[in-house]
């Protein structure tokens, strides 16, 4: 048992230090979800006001409905890079490394997808500190609340990126996937709008948008840091979560990638 | 019992086949040396022996277990430095060192003295907050035999670890290797395609096109290891420069003394561009 936890505490402990070495990756995912909360919704504050819908108790405005989402959205880019970070080190020999361990290799993934979690959670919890002093303050314990949802989201997103990152070729490719898989997520989700206004401007969009894995997410996060329990976005993310996990693990294979670039 | 046992084991890239029916063994505390051209299949070897790749015919052992029946066990005994670095490089030497003893899942402890111990038996003790970025081919080979020798393996695999390295740094590694072999006892498997590297006590398996071509004492090769390389493995060898690489200044140690014969051989041989076909892809 010693030799698990030691060798998952080293996995955590590397990425924490690539982590703090690359200040710039650290910042970049920064930027991105300020400017939807700093510059988009200050735009739309003054044409959107959200009536009110669980689980706020008021009228909120616009920066406030869509913080959660952009919390999530850190977590859905992480976990994209995180797979291209794993595409990059099976071709640069880094993941070799980590499979001549005699540990069982499904451990050795699901360390490093938590590893990687945890990384993206030190991300998420500085976009929430910006959002508290631009003037987005759930309640303090919801903070705490939404720390198990978020983690959670986190190994969601990261196994979907290793599932992913199992399937591409090499490098290049990827640069698609996120086209294909990031946006629609996001966009066809309700990280931006709630899905009753979806709705009221189309009914298929609306339906697209209920079933995105993306929105339950989302609403898991949201509520939690209103200190309410999603029971229905709990269980839908805790089942993709544990069925992705195996679909990854059982689906990762460096000689599945050799045999696709040799055909 | 041997340090390595490899029974029937073959390989391919879908259609291609990259090895075929292999067959070899190494003997505790023996220096293995593995000479083919690129293309031979000397890095599909070495992937199905770290485990990257699954068996798909034959198996290996090591120190007695199976890598299909006990791949754990086997992968205890087994020490890799690959052909690529694969340090982080802006982590220290300390820091490198620490992660691969944590994910081998030794305690703080224990890990810490096994990498004094190392940093000081490889010379680099100094060295150990210094990023890897900030040292030279060498001192970063150095650092990953280190790293593999950490959790005290009985079989050292070296891949083409040579490569990239100026001639002096080669004669070093190589000879710092045989030692560990000499005073340690480690069995050593050392995969090349330099003539160069092979010493006359060295276990030499030649391989070619996925085959294995000769498997004996390399002094049975007589004292022109390079004519009889490029007979066993015909003018592709001679077309990709394997001879000329053995008359190199500071090479042909040992073997290549018939520099006449060889240089004819050579310059008779037609280039052969190389092809697709020939190219293994790389792990």
């Amino acid at each position: 048992m010693t030799a698990y936890w030691e060798c998952l505490r080293g996995i955590v402990l590397r990425e924490w230090l690539r982590f703090v070495l690359q200040r710039s990756r650290f910042l970049s995912a920064l930027v991105r979800p300020l400017l939807w909360l700093l510059v988009f919704a200050a735009g739309f504050r003054a044409a959107l006001g959200i009536a009110i819908i669980e689980p706020y108790d008021t009228y909120i405005t616009y920066d406030t409905y869509i913080v959660p989402g952009l919390a999530c959205m850190i977590l859905l880019f992480n976990g994209m890079q995180g797979s291209l970070s794993m595409v990059y080190d099976r071709e640069m020999g880094s993941m070799r490394v980590l499979l001549t361990s005699p540990l069982p290799r499904a451990f050795l993934l699901a360390a490093k997808l938590l590893a990687t979690a945890l990384i993206s959670l030190l991300q998420v919890y500085a976009f929430l500190a910006i959002a508290w002093v631009y003037g987005v303050q759930p309640p303090a314990w919801g903070l705490l609340a939404a720390l198990p949802a978020l983690l959670l989201v986190a190994l969601l997103l990261s196994a979907l990126g290793l599932l992913l990152s199992n399937g591409i070729r090499q490098l290049e490719n990827f640069a698609g996937v996120m086209n294909f898989v990031i946006f629609p997520l996001f966009f066809l989700s309700s990280a931006l709008y709630p899905l009753w206004k979806m709705r009221e401007s189309s009914e298929w969009l609306y339906w697209l948008c209920a079933v995105n894995p993306f929105t339950h997410a989302v609403e898991l996060v949201r509520n939690a840091l209103y200190l309410r329990l999603h029971v229905e976005a709990l269980l839908i993310c805790a089942g993709l979560t544990v069925l992705l996990t195996l679909l990854a693990v059982a689906s990762f294979n460096p000689q599945h990638a050799a045999l696709r670039k040799a055909g | 019992m041997n340090a390595l046992e490899v029974s029937g084991v073959g390989f391919a890239y879908g259609a291609r086949q990259a090895l075929n029916d292999l067959a070899f063994e190494l003997a505790p505390g023996r220096f293995g040396a593995l000479l083919g051209p690129n293309g031979a299949g000397k890095s599909t070897l070495i992937a199905l022996l770290t485990r990257l790749y699954d068996l798909q015919q034959g198996d290996i052992r090591i120190f007695g277990h199976s890598l299909r029946e006990q791949p754990r066990q086997a992968l205890r005994q087994l020490g890799v430095v690959f052909q690529q670095s694969t340090l982080d490089l802006d982590l220290s030497v300390q820091q490198n060192l620490a992660y691969h003893a944590a994910l081998h899942g030794m305690p703080r402890s224990a890990a810490q003295a096994r990498i004094d111990e190392e940093l000081l038996r490889q010379d680099l003790a100094e060295r150990r907050h210094d990023k890897v970025r900030t040292l030279n081919g060498g001192h970063r080979r150095r650092v990953e035999i280190a790293r593999a020798l950490l959790h005290q393996p009985r079989l050292l695999l070296l891949d083409e670890a040579s490569a990239g390295l100026d001639p002096a740094s080669r004669l070093a590694l190589g000879r710092h290797v045989r030692n560990l072999c000499r005073e340690q006892g480690l069995c050593v498997l050392w995969t090349t395609h330099l003539l160069d590297e092979i010493e006359p006590s060295d276990d030499l398996l030649i391989l070619h096109r996925g085959a294995r071509v000769a498997w004996g004492k390399a002094s049975q090769f007589g004292d022109d290891l390079a004519t009889s390389f490029a007979r066993l493995t015909g003018d592709e060898a001679l077309g990709r420069g394997h001879i000329r690489e053995a008359l190199r200044p500071n090479g042909g140690r040992g073997f290549s003394r018939e520099l006449f014969d060889i240089v004819d051989l050579a310059s008779k041989a037609p280039p052969i561009p190389p092809t697709d076909s020939a190219k293994e892809p790389q792990p």
